[in-house]
């Protein structure tokens, strides 16, 4: 009995005797990402980003960051639901991700109808930001757009390439891929381009034989596939086993070490646009490629990258706020300018889009190689 | 000139799509012949052939000499185990209880496989253990890939019909799809030739599976569904319950959705087939070599 | 017909869950989470009954409810931005529209198909219900706002639990009242022995007929609700899958009962999307293992559903 009362005597005097540690206010910030699913490369390697940035962030912030982690499986009504969950449910005070525009595009709507600022890091479709001509004020992203992403390749296959005709296979069912092929369309027959071949196909297609032989007939010089790596690899090998010999060209949608170990000597050659190169000369981006390596074994892709500065921006934001109410770090986000972040320099334009250069990568077989970059 | 090898390039690709068709049609077919079930769970059959053979094939390297009969043996007895499991239990239940069950099987499989430490619902791509060749003749190109599924399938089938139409077992087999009853009656062991019914069904149903996946070389545990679906439609449309039907069937559909998307949009080839189907059962609900399968 | 005869008892139970939801729905028991769930259940025992009444009582097997749930959505999303409707009263007339567009499809769908029995008849609503998911994934060739297999988003969300759960109660009703008249005795004829039916002098093409509008037409309403819940359209959730698990809840509850889809409806939305909070996200998964392994039990003990063909007087919906 003595022992109990001396050891509570000694408890509450080192309570008082220590300054209560100044206990941070917890603050939850939820990812939607595809952990499963399709493009599960993208979720997993969002998800190592976002908790390396919550950790680089703790070292210094004012708030106690939880992570809430939701996977939408590459699905539109997963992310819808996974949102409305994090949202009404977790009280989130942002949200980072959906990383692919077709999630990200209804996610969107939730987070603008519940005011929660939402920053994609990688989604590239404008209607993420913008419907129907309407600026929703709290959705960002890190990244360009699909219109100045397609332009870039389009250019890239008539200048670099020399192409003179050129034919598109898209998903139809897909905003992105749909958006890229739109643009790359109309900005390669604006530099005297011919596009022979401009066909869709919808998501759980297996059998490109019959478009494949019906673009063969005109035998385009560059085949333009804006599409997910593993579509890309399967249409890739389809590609080459007709005897195909056009140049393949895609978009960021491409960026998966999967790329070359599903596509193999198909895919191998070949290029795409990108946000950013691992090759990049630059402090800070040094900094997190040597981290993440170190952490998870292999260099980090634009998705790491991206979702990494999105994670960045948003608690940045948090703390000049100064508070966590969403309406005051939404004022500061909206006046974001020259954050430094590990895929370059980020403001965000009155879309709320980030005004970046795209790089030009070659894929081969240790890696996507540096070819060139493009400003806007 | 052009025109027509295009035209006989997609009748190729085609056929290839068909064969594969007519493989898993086969099994549906059988099965309802001899149970009058529309076995959903066919479909994840052929999706399970495909991920047997992965496994070999990447786990444990074998040869493709091996491959092929160990993967048939394993859907034929994934096959049997459905039978006696899930649906003998069953034979005397409402026909409505049979297929939700069958719904069930179907769904289970899926997502069994799906878990985590299995093979998760990821894509996952299927290592071709030999080159893609395609021959340059005259007219058009053919892929070693199409010779080998027309190939396989034709013997397959030839196989198939000295077995129904040439042994004691396919004449069994044939009775009891004419008259349960009588046949039991006559001495046929029921139990046993359906569960053969099964065997080769599933084993026909696995075979397409490893083909599909040789020809389109990214498998997921959900890529039975659809072509689950179009097979049992074109066994519908060859008339179910017969053998030749199905292969026509299958070969139709098959021919159907490739030249559907060569020459008007590839977002309407699904929709082209279930009008297909519309109107067969409109018309012909039999099926195109349909005879009349009800009792009276 | 005296609509309220002998409904007292009913309406007085659903006055009382009524304001019981509403109570907890006010004072913040439930998140907007759970709440959106407990409106979808209303939704789905509405959708479900629907099938209720084409396979349940009159025991035509369709395999395409859902497709049916998808044209009563699209339809009311679709109309609603064509009218720039806001305002519940103004959506009245776009839900009622939702379940129209698809009893009228259903009407004209029945005509031909419904000739079919059984497993014939099952194929064919099976390929019409993929026919109208593939309809929905190129409406963006009829309007670029249906999105085609992109989606509907930026549907105004209309729906709360007033709106659903009394178009819920009314509709159950209405659908009670048809089962206990001459026209739900002759659905029953019909699926016991529609060639006993038939001798009997009952026009059993036109008593299906109008059983299976009725059901699409529910359908449609259900549909309607949905999109003005949750705000955004996808064709894959009008898929073959969707039908499936209408038609589980209907053969769960009990096929010929409408207080059993009530149950089974509940029962159902509870589960998953329950499971969906409950479990850890590595365990999620396993839902969708025991969910069909549950099911096949059920079928091996209960082949004809839990509470087959019993009405609960409790809730006042027997006799």
């Amino acid at each position: 009995m003595k022992s109990i009362l001396f050891v509570g005597v000694i408890a509450v005097a080192l309570m008082f005797l220590f300054p209560m540690a100044q206990a941070k206010e917890i603050v939850k910030v939820g990812l939607i990402a595809p952990l499963t699913g399709d493009v599960k490369t993208f979720g997993e390697s969002s998800k190592n980003a976002f908790l390396m940035a919550i950790e680089a962030y703790s070292k210094t912030g004012k708030y106690q960051i939880t992570p809430l982690i939701a996977d939408d499986r590459n699905d539109a009504t997963e992310g819808a639901n996974a949102a409305l969950k994090l949202i009404t449910q977790d009280k989130v005070f942002g949200i980072i991700g959906p990383l692919t525009s077709k999630v990200a595009i209804p996610v969107s709507e939730i987070a603008e109808k519940n005011k929660i600022p939402m920053v994609t890091g990688t989604a590239t479709s404008p209607k993420v930001t913008v419907h129907n001509l309407k600026r929703k004020p709290y959705v960002f992203r890190a990244c360009f757009i699909d219109p100045f992403q397609g332009s870039v390749a389009a250019n890239f296959a008539g200048k670099n390439l020399k192409a003179k005709t050129a034919a598109v296979l898209y998903d139809v069912s897909n905003d992105y891929s749909k958006g890229l092929a739109e643009v790359f369309k109309a900005t390669f027959e604006k530099g005297q381009g011919r596009i022979v071949g401009y066909d869709s196909y919808q998501k759980d297609d297996v059998d490109f034989s019959a478009l494949i032989t019906k673009i063969n007939l005109k035998k385009p010089e560059v085949i333009f596939i804006p599409d997910y790596y593993n579509k890309v690899a399967l249409i890739a090998r389809q590609i080459r086993e007709k005897g195909l010999k056009g140049v393949l060209l895609g978009g960021d949608g491409w960026d998966s070490p999967e790329l070359v170990k599903i596509g193999g000597e198909a895919i191998i050659g070949n290029y795409f646009t990108n946000h950013y190169s691992p090759e990049r000369k630059d402090g800070i981006a040094e900094a997190f490629i040597e981290k993440y390596k170190s952490k998870h074994g292999r260099v980090p892709d634009s998705l790491a990258a991206l979702t990494y500065d999105a994670t960045m921006i948003i608690l940045g934001s948090l703390d000049k706020a100064g508070t966590a109410q969403p309406e005051e770090v939404l004022k500061v986000l909206t006046a974001l300018k020259n954050f430094k972040g590990v895929t370059g320099t980020i403001t965000f334009d009155q879309n709320g889009d980030a005004v970046k250069s795209a790089v030009i990568l070659k894929v081969e077989k240790e890696g996507p190689k540096y070819m060139a970059t493009v400003n806007p | 000139m052009e025109l027509l090898s295009y035209i006989l390039e997609q009748t190729i690709n085609g056929l290839q799509l068909g064969a594969v068709y007519a493989l898993i049609a086969l099994g549906y077919t059988m099965v309802y012949g001899v149970l009058r079930l529309i076995n959903f769970a066919h479909g994840d059959i052929f999706m399970f052939g495909a991920f047997t053979a992965y496994y070999l094939l990447s786990k444990w390297d074998l040869p493709i000499a091996l491959v092929f009969p160990l993967t048939m043996a394993v859907t034929a007895f994934l096959g049997f185990l459905i039978e006696k499991l899930a649906y003998k239990p069953l034979r005397t239940a409402p026909k409505i209880s049979l297929l939700i069950t069958a719904v069930g099987v179907s769904l289970f499989l899926e997502y069994f496989l799906s878990l985590e430490p299995l093979f998760t619902p990821n894509y996952i791509g299927f290592p071709r253990p030999f080159a893609v060749i395609h021959y340059n003749l005259p007219l058009f190109t053919v892929t070693n890939i199409q010779l080998l599924i027309l190939l396989v399938t034709a013997v397959s089938l030839f196989w198939l019909y000295l077995l129904i139409y040439h042994t004691k077992y396919g004449r069994a087999m044939r009775a009891l799809s004419h008259d349960q009853e009588a046949a039991s009656l006559m001495g046929v062991p029921v139990d046993g030739i359906i569960s053969l019914t099964f065997i080769v069904g599933a084993a026909l149903a696995g075979l397409g599976g490893i083909l599909y996946a040789f020809a389109y070389p990214q498998i997921n545990v959900f890529m039975g569904i659809m072509p689950g679906i179009k097979s049992f439609i074109a066994a519908v449309l060859g008339g179910i319950g017969i053998i030749h039907g199905a292969v026509l069937g299958g070969l139709i559909i098959g021919l159907s959705e490739v030249f559907v998307s060569a020459f008007l949009s590839s977002t309407l080839r699904d929709g082209v087939i279930f009008f297909i189907l519309f109107l067969v059962l409109i018309l012909k609900p039999r099926g195109l070599f349909g005879k009349r399968i009800d009792k009276v | 017909m005296n609509f309220l005869v002998e409904t007292k008892r009913f309406l007085l139970c659903s006055v009382v869950v009524y304001l019981l939801f509403k109570s907890f729905f006010h004072f913040g028991l439930f998140s907007e989470y759970i709440q959106q769930i407990i409106i979808l259940s209303f939704i789905v025992i509405l959708t479900s009954l629907g099938l209720n009444v084409i396979y349940g009582y009159t025991g035509q097997f369709s395999l395409g409810h859902a497709g049916f749930y998808g044209i009563g959505a699209y339809t009311a999303a679709y109309l609603g931005a064509l009218f720039k409707v806001e305002g519940v009263w103004a959506f009245l007339p776009i839900l009622l529209s939702g379940g129209l567009a698809a009893g009228l499809l259903g009407y004209l769908v029945g005509v031909p198909i419904l000739r079919l029995k059984d497993d014939f008849l099952a194929i064919a609503t099976l390929g019409f219900g993929i026919l109208i998911r593939v309809l929905l994934d190129n409406s963006d060739k009829l309007s670029e706002f249906l999105g085609g297999s992109r989606g509907v988003i930026g549907i105004p969300k209309i729906v709360n639990l007033e709106i659903a759960f009394w178009a819920t109660v009314f509709l159950i009703l209405i659908t009670r009242n048809l089962i206990f008249s001459r026209y739900g005795l002759f659905w029953q004829c019909i699926k016991d022995d529609e060639l006993a039916a038939t001798a009997f002098g009952i026009d059993t093409s036109g008593m299906k007929l109008m059983a299976f509008t009725y059901g699409c037409f529910l359908a449609g309403v259900g549909g309607a609700l949905y999109a003005y819940l949750y705000s955004f359209l996808h064709p894959s959730n009008f898929d073959f899958l969707k039908s499936i698990d209408f038609l589980i809840i209907v053969i769960v509850g009990g096929m010929g009962s409408i207080t059993g889809t009530i149950y089974a409806g509940m029962l159902w939305v509870a589960v998953i999307e329950g499971l969906r909070l409950a479990l850890p996200a590595s365990l999620l998964e396993l839902r969708w293992v025991f969910i069909p392994i549950l099911l096949i039990l059920v079928m091996m003990w209960r082949p004809y559903g839990l509470l087959s063909r019993s009405e609960s007087r409790f809730l006042g919906l027997g006799n």
